[in-house]
């Protein structure tokens, strides 16, 4: 079935959008929300499982306090308030990956609310109002096995898998978004793009969206322009990247446009973006709100975090990171496309580290954005997932400022450190990469050599190498064999290349 | 006597001395399972080879000479309600047939690290839910007193045991009296601690915020003994209270009242309460102003609201407790041919599994909570919980405990109120109000009413974590009642049983 879409700009011409974005960040804690259980990704099914988690008869939760800690760090970063008193409480609905047929979550008193988080987008800005943070378990996974799609429907029968039951979850959900017209979809993504970066720097997640550690529920509503009332809302979920959460909303926003002008209604339901066609399909509908029949979950007692625990709290949000990164660009003289490629290269955190290392803005943007931006990229891998460290790379940079290396063996160097043979001194004086800048003796020995072989010299400028032996020879006799042959001979061969090159 | 007749705390310092060995009472005691059984049915499980096991072992752990505590070596009986690995656990339902849990509650490990013999597992109202065993879907506990009666509930199966000889000690769990209804209507004596004095994990819930662990016997010692081994903070129970819990041992062998604040609720007590019930409560207050307590009326008005309020609360978390007796992952699966949905299974598992007072009252507790129904039940109802917490706050201001009735009337008869359940829920007016306020709360034996010859209960009432004030005052209501009797309140019984 093909939804009927109208033009984007026509839509915008004659609605205004709504946006309402309901976001989960998984933490990344040791343990579980109630429980000590690893919260590890993609262990062996139901291995980390305990009765508490599995939902056993009798068993009882235990709130994981760096879970509340995070919690608290996460709202203080979207300029929230903090519950001086709050409870959970249960979401009450049947579903096989629940193990306690409840969802442990909060209601009506949530830990953070009240926020808001300023947005940069094209040059404009804008302000998204938080309604609230609030803490809740993750559900385990159902694994539909038979069928030729992997859903339930058409499915022999299903596995449940309960190593993600109770993992801790901070759901962000933001008031409704008015005013942001034609950019909606751009104001969406960067709100998710920003959360993303915001929960890195405060160190509470993965926020890896193909992982599930971050994933977005986008409602939207179109409100007729100069109307005051608002539209039936859709909620596209399954949309799990930057890219998709711009592609669904654009589509939705088609797609109701088309619906409206016709003069039909708009279906609330909950949809789902449809990563390969690229179109969102109806999931189930929510015409009949489900009743949850929420009530403070009696298990648990309150939390009630102490204001001097709070504004410690606060002393640990980092800046936010748009404001970083523009400080950073200044500070390190960047220019706006070089520090667009960084950060979207994820390379500000690692050339920060390799500045503070030793290493000078430039140099440490040349590796990064260079040379290992192009092994990652080889490898299908981000940055931060090579096996080198932003010292090591700064003690590259240090080895090449020394004289030690030059680029050339740099990059010899740096495959060796990915190739985990040690950091790039110890590959240098392992390998004897180093020999030619070890001693001046060496260099004036080749010097030496050069000055007084001047024939030899001329024939290897003009391209002719073979004449190098000679050379070689001169230079071992004065430094008495005390030099590897191989690494005198590049020396020579790169010092008149070098001396003779002019460009 | 026989051995089955000790005292707990006797048999205790027997067979800590050698003078007996542990192997010996558990035998007696299995033994006297096996001949009472076929009459009583208090057990759904007797693990008869790992008891025989366990006494075994401590006897052993006694000859090498190490030192264990007061009840190491006796025997209990553990209500079905608590998770213990190995045994099977059912909380009285056809819907966990055949679950055997793969932990331990924490109460239960505090037993089996005190050095006791666990039996088994003693028969109750389904998952708690009755006051008389009748619910239990594996058949009703008799009372020993009359075979014909019931033996209150839901922890009738714990009761009976100990009246009927099959144990010395056993533990119960007590959300709206099924401590303390029990023992007051088979003669013995039970403990609802302060709310958070026993640890919950592994307790199989009703309603969280009613539901406490607590300690059942035929002395008064004896149950303070118990209560000191499972009591204590759990870092697996969240609303356990930190700190040590007070002396109930020292308290239950004080003895003495002499200057105590006795107040008697107004409200739980005359019109509706059985001849008997009044006669028996009036001897006792009178022994205790004899021995030097000063007796005063309180007036608790808004205990009034409590059955009511009862009754939405706890269906309420009931309902959310027993969602996840849902056939997906342990106990009884109905319906899984193949053909069918995991909803579908789910509705045929729980249709099939849970009886007719569980469905009532997850039917009962899932409209309480329905948006649009909310406050005006839920919400109302914990606003007069409340209200009755403030009664007892003002009440323990001006006395140091409250006394009542323990229930408005003696045993009834089996079959009796089985399709009134208005009637069965009126059996815990007077234990409700502790379970809504959280306080600490005994039953004790006052004697049999004259009218049918069956045993009545004094409930004793006391703020929270004042625990030794209820063992108290039944200490010295067990040592007046038993010395103008002249013989303990299970004398009767033993003689049948000799």
């Amino acid at each position: 079935m093909n939804d009927d879409l109208m033009d984007y700009d026509e839509v915008i011409a004659r609605f205004d959008p709504v946006l309402g974005l309901e976001v989960h960040v998984e933490l990344n804690t040791a343990s579980k929300m109630f429980c000590s259980c690893s919260t590890g990704f993609g262990g062996e099914p139901n291995s980390q499982t305990c009765p508490v988690c599995l939902g056993l008869p009798g068993s009882l939760p235990v709130v994981n306090g760096k879970a509340v800690e995070s919690a608290i760090r996460i709202g203080l970063s979207l300029n929230c308030s903090i519950a001086t008193w709050c409870r959970f409480a249960r979401k009450n609905y049947f579903y096989p990956d629940m193990t306690k047929d409840f969802q442990t979550s909060q209601y009506d008193e949530p830990i953070c609310f009240d926020g808001h988080v300023e947005l940069e987008v094209d040059g404009d800005m804008f302000e998204i109002p938080i309604e609230r943070a609030h803490m809740e378990e993750d559900a385990g996974k159902s694994l539909h096995m038979g069928g030729s799609t992997g859903r339930l429907a058409g499915a022999d029968y299903s596995l449940l898998d309960y190593n993600r039951a109770g993992v801790p979850l901070i759901e962000i959900v933001t008031k409704p978004v008015y005013g942001t017209g034609a950019k909606a979809p751009e104001v969406a993504k960067a709100y998710v793009s920003f959360l993303r970066d915001m929960m890195k720097a405060l160190g509470v997640s993965d926020v890896r969206m193909e992982q599930g550690s971050l994933r977005c529920d986008a409602n939207v509503s179109l409100m007729a322009k100069g109307s005051t009332t608002l539209g039936t809302r859709t909620e596209t979920k399954n949309v799990n990247s930057l890219r998709s959460i711009e592609k669904a909303l654009r589509y939705e926003i088609c797609r109701q446009g088309a619906i409206l002008a016709a003069g039909g209604r708009v279906t609330q339901e909950t949809r789902h973006w449809l990563e390969t066609t690229e179109v969102t399909a109806p999931g189930r509908s929510k015409e009949q709100a489900e009743d949850y029949r929420y009530f403070p979950e009696p298990d648990l007692v309150p939390i009630a975090p102490s204001s001097q625990w709070v504004e410690e709290l606060r002393a640990t949000i980092p800046e936010v990171p748009a404001q970083r990164q523009a400080r950073l660009r200044e500070e390190w003289g960047y220019t706006d496309v070089d520090m667009q490629a960084v950060v979207a290269a994820q390379g500000v955190d690692l050339i920060a580290a390799t500045i503070d290392a030793g290493a000078s803005p430039q140099s440490a943007r040349k590796w990064w954005m260079s040379e290992l931006a192009r092994r990652a990229n080889a490898l299908g891998i981000d940055l931060e997932e090579l096996p080198i460290t932003p010292t090591q790379v700064a003690q590259v940079q240090e080895l090449v400022e020394e004289g030690a290396i030059n680029d050339k063996i740099a990059r010899t160097v740096i495959e060796a450190v990915i190739a985990g043979e040690g950091t790039p001194r110890e590959i240098v004086s392992a390998r004897g990469l180093g020999i030619v800048s070890d001693s001046s003796a060496l260099i004036e020995a080749v010097d030496a050599a050069i000055a007084g072989n001047e024939d030899a010299a001329a024939k290897i400028r003009e391209g002719k190498t073979a004449a190098v032996g000679a050379l070689i020879g001169a230079v071992m006799k004065s430094m008495k064999g005390q030099a590897d042959a191989g690494a005198v001979r590049e020396l020579i061969l790169e010092r008149l290349t070098t001396l003779g090159n002019t460009d | 006597m026989s051995l089955i007749h000790e005292s707990a705390e006797s048999l205790g310092k027997l067979i800590a001395s050698g003078d007996i060995s542990s192997q010996e009472v558990t035998q007696a005691y299995v033994d006297r399972i096996e001949s009472a059984e076929p009459d009583i049915h208090a057990f759904l499980f007797v693990d008869t080879e790992r008891a025989l096991a366990q006494a075994k072992s401590v006897d052993a752990r006694l000859a090498a000479g190490e030192k264990l505590g007061p009840l190491a070596g006796v025997p209990i009986g553990i209500k079905d309600v608590f998770a213990y690995t190995g045994a099977p656990t059912t909380c009285g339902s056809r819907i966990l047939e055949g679950w055997v849990p793969p932990y331990t509650a924490t109460v239960v490990q505090k037993i089996l690290d005190a050095g006791m013999v666990i039996l088994g597992k003693t028969n109750m109202d389904e998952f708690a839910m009755g006051s008389s065993t009748e619910n239990s879907a594996y058949g009703p506990t008799h009372n020993p007193w009359d075979l014909t009666r019931i033996p209150g509930g839901s922890g009738g199966g714990s009761a009976a045991a100990l009246a009927g000889f099959e144990a010395p000690l056993t533990l119960g769990s007590d959300t709206g009296g099924s401590i303390r209804q029990p023992a007051a209507v088979t003669g013995t004596v039970g403990v609802k601690p302060t709310y958070g004095g026993a640890s919950r994990y592994g307790l199989i819930a009703m309603a969280s915020s009613l539901d406490q662990p607590g300690p059942c016997a035929r002395t008064v010692t004896d149950t303070a003994l118990l209560h000191s081994v499972i009591g204590g903070h759990d870092p697996h129970d969240s609303t356990s209270i930190p700190g040590p819990i007070p002396d109930v041992v020292k308290a239950a062998k004080t003895r003495d009242v002499a200057g105590m604040k006795i107040g008697i609720v107004k409200e739980l007590g005359g019109e509706g309460y059985a001849p008997g019930v009044s006669l028996r409560f009036q001897e006792a207050v009178e022994a205790l102003a004899h021995a030097g307590a000063e007796i005063v009326e309180v007036s608790c008005p808004h205990f009034d609201l409590a059955l009511g309020a009862y009754y939405l609360i706890m269906p309420s978390e009931a309902s959310s407790n027993l969602a996840r007796f849902d056939a997906m992952r342990y106990g009884l699966r109905v319906g899984d041919d193949g053909t069918k949905s995991a909803e579908q299974v789910m509705r045929l598992t729980r249709e099939a599994g849970f009886g007719q007072e569980v469905k009532r009252r997850i039917i009962l507790g899932t409209y309480a909570l329905s948006s649009g129904y909310y406050d005006a039940y839920y919400g109302s109802a914990q606003k007069a919980r409340t209200l009755i917490i403030a009664d007892f706050t003002a009440a323990f201001e001006k006395v140091d405990v409250l006394v009542s009735p323990t229930t408005p009337s003696t045993a009834f008869t089996l079959g009796e109120r089985v399709d009134d359940p208005l009637a069965m829920y009126k059996a815990d007016l007077c234990t409700i109000p502790s379970n809504m306020a959280g306080n600490v709360s005994g039953s004790f034996p006052a004697g049999l009413a004259p009218e049918d010859g069956l045993p009545v209960g004094f409930q004793v009432m006391a703020p929270p974590m004042r625990d030794d004030l209820v063992y108290r005052v039944g200490g010295a209501v067990e040592t007046a009642l038993e010395t103008a009797w002249g013989h303990t309140m299970l004398a009767p019984l033993v003689k049948e049983t000799r």
